[in-house]
């Protein structure tokens, strides 16, 4: 097949039977679902009734078109389950080189199915796929396993975490990059798959290469001059902790399990405070030039911005070196760093103990490593708010915990918690860009006026990115407008920004179909209770109140209009059809 | 009717870019509301349909803008391409159509956040708000002002301007704002606290704004006071700065103005090397024109004017230079610090000006209305 941008290829690996095989990617179904995420899901939908931990349960790998190009921040795949941790569709998106290599080696994706009798690998060298034996790595550490390995090319590993039972077990690609979020790790856990390593020395195939390099400049020109990316104060010098001290001062820094929306302590533990602590140098995805990664000289990685205020605020720990080692303990055993962090300020709340920074990463380990109270945390803050008979105290969507941004501080944000596929994401519609960063456009954070459309298009806009497996980051600065002429370039596809729009519009209404084909409804997509009832902090002119409920609600319905769901939020068949989408078959009818 | 609506129709109004009546805006939530009735109503409604956008803005502009985009839409072969710095980087270009039918709106809106259609207006949208739609249409009327004028006299060193093209500029120029001044008084500094500071800060935007020394959003102002410069947010109007100026602190030590302007390595570095602490940036028109008239034959960097100009210019002793928007390597903080060093001031080409004061904002504004003046009568000398 002479295609441009995709390989065309995907390796199927079924690890119950110890075989692999190379498929073809049906051309049609690439264009409709692009890669990544928007694949991902397609090749998920059939089987997303299956529990978990079914054996044909597929755990897969994502890259997109223009992975392995020159096209900018495009270095990333999604890795893709259905989650362990809510039950929804289960995904997170991942840089590193892995998906570089995976191109690399002639493969779009990996779907693994089956179940391995004993821990083993899964080694890719260009299209050449060995299922090894791992047992000798049984309850190695991350960064044990990765230096092993890191010879054979890129490395995707779990650790102990996964293999002992957490629920927000993560996959640590090249030692540092976290597919953190819903618990994929514990996937890979149940199918007794330790690692992947992949490499290879392929080329991607550009369409037009002087098209390319032209968008590519007007993406660069738009990043520079984005404050956010490439500013004084932007991610690129500072890390994405760089966010830090402006949640703070926007009053909307969850503290103290989301008790307060300050934390007194944040001039002393923001991001310069680590930089100036650490020295970090700066570091990336394959291909990218924002370089958001910051990692010292000793190979450890700094905490990104949801993990250094989760680790500090929200469980009022005012040490500074905790949360570094918090951090390195979570990469290390492979665990979500927001869910562990938020798992244990619910534990502090419910048990009324404040946790010391010694006492934060000694259950951290405990967690990894299945013991004490910490078997019963690696299950979740809902879970185990549920076993104390306090859910109410579980800061968490759908069963997933909630990132580092006070829904009363920015009213889009708090419908789109609501709305996330996956639960409690800010990333699914990622509304701080205008609601506080005021990218392209600033936008009343206290308001829900308009934000039901502006968060079916946001959710759009990262699906699409998701699937071209670029970095969310970019969309501070350029748009799909820019992206689209990319497309085009390295597929020879000619598109538009609205036509990826279009495309992420039928990925979200996928994912909508696969939860609702597993009970999910409206009454799933909302927010805990605390944020209806309780007020935040004031400072100056800012007072964050308690959010609306009517409003809440009116907006939630508003949402469901412009997502074309029914008044109960459930998919609408014809809605599906016209998005391209056949009926999802299950026990219980058709949706 | 949807304050929202309301806010813009009268900004758009208010600014000189439509006048009363004209504008037609349409927002999108879960229900499409409108600012007036309008017979076109079946058309935007298909392209709310059709885009996954929340907003729209349909009107005839203004005079002098009106005349200009029609001629300059009449005359293009269905883009019109602006070098300015503005449209450079954040519209790439100015689609055109003849055709006033959702099937061709929609095929360029899909591509574009603009549409021209010469005789009924512009037509602009937004995918995050009204806002997102009044900055594209500004940004419109801004870029095709600066486009005709800049080919105006292109045309007239080179002798092409015909009957039809001199009526017409004669006719815009009639049209005209007439060159800003000012007489009065600007807060005096030197200020004693942080709460003067940006109050004289919105003085100075609100004066910026009202004497049309910026348009849209797209200017920036901040001021020195200890080791902290306080400086407009990015994508804030400089009419309206009330809660939208981030603290910077110096040293670095927080990140909190992560969300100002993206200026602000340039302030920065004005500040940390020159003895200046009040810095004006608007984007007046006249100064933006004649940056970009280089009459330097065969120049082999002309593709490159913006990006790093190797050529020592100035207009009326106002220094020109290079640059681009904020921290990139061609960025118009490597240039612009040393250049207002012993200067006024100093114009980036196709960008705007940069002013710069030791106490106060008095001194700037002043210097911006006079460059702008300056330009203005040097622009119309080299017409003739």
């Amino acid at each position: 097949m002479n295609m441009y941008g995709w390989c065309g290829k995907i390796a199927r690996i079924n690890l119950s039977n110890q075989t692999g095989y190379v498929d073809t990617a049906d051309p049609d179904i690439l264009k409709m679902f692009i890669g990544g995420r928007g694949l991902s899901g397609y090749y998920l939908r059939e089987k997303i009734t299956l529990d978990w931990n079914h054996p044909d349960m597929p755990l897969l790998f994502f890259t997109g078109p223009l992975v392995n190009t020159r096209s900018p921040t495009s270095g990333r795949m999604t890795i893709m389950s259905r989650s362990p941790l809510t039950g929804t569709v289960g995904d997170s998106s991942v840089g590193g080189s892995f998906a570089h290599q995976l191109k690399k080696a002639g493969f779009d994706g990996i779907i693994i199915t089956g179940k391995s009798e004993t821990l083993c690998g899964i080694e890719i060298q260009d299209q050449t796929i060995r299922i090894v034996d791992a047992a000798h790595f049984t309850g190695r550490k991350i960064n044990e396993v990765h230096s092993f390995l890191k010879d054979r090319g890129s490395t995707a590993i779990i650790g102990p975490a996964a293999e002992n039972g957490v629920l927000f077990s993560s996959i640590m690609v090249d030692r540092n990059f976290a597919a953190g979020r819903t618990g994929i790790g514990r996937v890979a856990g149940s199918k007794n798959l330790k690692y992947l390593t992949v490499k290879g020395t392929g080329r991607t195939k550009v369409f037009d290469p002087e098209g390319l390099r032209s968008a590519r400049e007007d993406v660069f020109r738009l990043a520079a001059a984005s404050p956010v990316l490439l500013g004084e104060y932007g991610i690129s010098r500072f890390g994405t902790g760089a966010l830090y001290d402006l949640m703070d001062a926007r009053c909307m820094m969850p503290t103290d399990n989301f008790r307060k929306t300050r934390f007194g302590n944040a001039s002393l533990m923001n991001a310069y405070a680590f930089k100036k602590k650490y020295s970090p140098k700066k570091t990336g995805c394959r291909g990218c030039h924002i370089l958001c990664k910051k990692i010292t000289e000793s190979r450890t990685s700094m905490p990104e911005f949801e993990t250094m205020s989760h680790f500090s605020a929200l469980l009022g720990n005012r040490d500074i070196d905790a949360v570094v080692e918090a951090n390195r303990v979570c990469n290390e055993m492979g665990m979500d760093t927001i869910s562990a962090a938020a798992t244990l300020a619910c534990f502090s709340e419910i048990s009324k103990k404040k946790l010391s920074p010694q006492k934060i990463v000694s259950l951290l380990r405990n967690m990894g490593r299945n013991k004490g109270i910490g078997a019963e945390l690696g299950k979740g803050a809902m879970i185990y708010a549920q076993r104390c008979g306090r859910s109410d105290l579980a800061m968490a969507v759908k069963g997933q915990e909630l990132p580092a941004y006070d829904p009363r501080g920015a009213y889009g944000m708090a419908l789109a918690y609501a709305t996330s596929s996956r639960g409690g994401c800010h990333l699914r519609a990622y509304p701080i860009s205008h609601e506080i960063l005021r990218k392209p456009v600033a936008t009343d954070r206290f308001s829900f006026k308009g934000k039901a459309r502006m968060i079916k298009i946001g959710e759009d806009l990262n699906a699409a990115a998701d699937s071209l497996t670029v970095c969310k980051f970019i969309f501070f600065a350029a748009s799909l407008e820019e992206y689209a002429r990319i497309y085009t370039a390295v597929t020879g596809i000619k598109t538009s920004g609205q036509d990826l729009s279009e495309t992420g519009e039928r990925i979200n209404y996928n994912e909508r179909m696969m939860n609702a084909a597993n009970g999910f409804s409206g009454e799933d997509d909302d927010l805990p209770g605390r944020f209806f009832e309780s007020p935040g902090e004031k400072d100056g002119d800012i007072q964050i109140e308690p959010i609306e409920r009517e409003a809440f609600l009116s907006a939630r319905s508003n949402y469901y209009r412009a997502r074309k769901l029914d008044k109960n939020g459930m998919p609408v068949p014809k809605v599906a059809r016209q998005l391209g989408l056949r009926p999802l078959i299950i026990p219980k009818g058709d949706l | 009717m949807n304050q929202i609506l309301r806010t813009y129709e009268d900004r758009l109004i208010k600014n000189g870019l439509a006048e009363p009546g004209a504008p037609l805006l349409g927002c999108l939530d879960a229900d499409l509301e409108w600012n007036r009735p309008d017979t076109d109503f079946a058309v935007f409604e298909a392209i709310f349909e059709r885009l996954n956008i929340n907003s729209i803005i349909f009107s005839r502009p203004a005079e002098p803008y009106r005349s200009i985009i029609d001629y300059l839409a009449e005359t293009s072969n269905g883009i019109i391409t602006p070098q300015d710095c503005e449209t450079r980087t954040f519209f790439h270009d100015l689609p055109v159509s003849f055709q006033f039918s959702p099937d061709e709106i929609t095929s360029i809106l899909k591509k574009r956040k603009s549409i021209i259609i010469p005789g009924r207006g512009i037509i602009t949208c937004g995918m995050v708000g009204m806002e997102q739609a009044y900055v594209t249409y500004a940004s419109v009327c801004f870029a095709c002002f600066i486009k005709f004028f800049s080919d105006f006299l292109w045309d007239a060193r080179r002798g092409n301007v015909d009957e039809r093209k001199c009526n017409l500029f004669d006719g815009v120029v009639n049209q005209l704002d007439p060159p800003a001044s000012f007489r009065g008084s600007m807060m005096k500094g030197p200020f004693n606290s942080a709460d003067g500071v940006c109050e004289a800060i919105q003085e100075a935007g609100r004066l910026t704004v009202e004497h049309r020394l910026v348009d849209s959003y797209f200017g920036n102002i901040s001021f020195c006071y200890g080791q902290t410069l306080y400086i407009s947010q990015t994508g804030s109007s400089l009419d309206d700065l009330k809660g939208c100026i981030d603290p910077c602190p110096l040293d670095g030590s927080s990140c909190v103005p992560i969300t100002a302007s993206s200026e602000l390595p340039a302030h920065l570095k004005i500040v940390q090397t020159t003895g200046y602490r009040a810095i004006l940036h608007g984007h007046p028109k006249f100064s933006i024109i004649l940056s970009m008239d280089c009459d330097i034959e065969n120049c082999t960097c002309r593709e490159t004017c913006h990006q790093k100009c190797p050529h020592d210019r100035s207009v009326r002793g106002i220094p020109i230079v290079s640059g681009e928007v904020g921290s990139g390597p061609h960025s118009l903080c490597n240039t612009v610090p040393e250049a207002i060093r012993n200067e006024p001031g100093v114009i980036v080409y196709g960008h705007g000006v940069f002013t710069a004061g030791k106490t106060d904002f008095n001194q700037p504004f002043k210097n911006l209305i006079e460059i702008e003046n300056n330009c203005r009568k040097e622009y119309f000398d080299r017409i003739r």
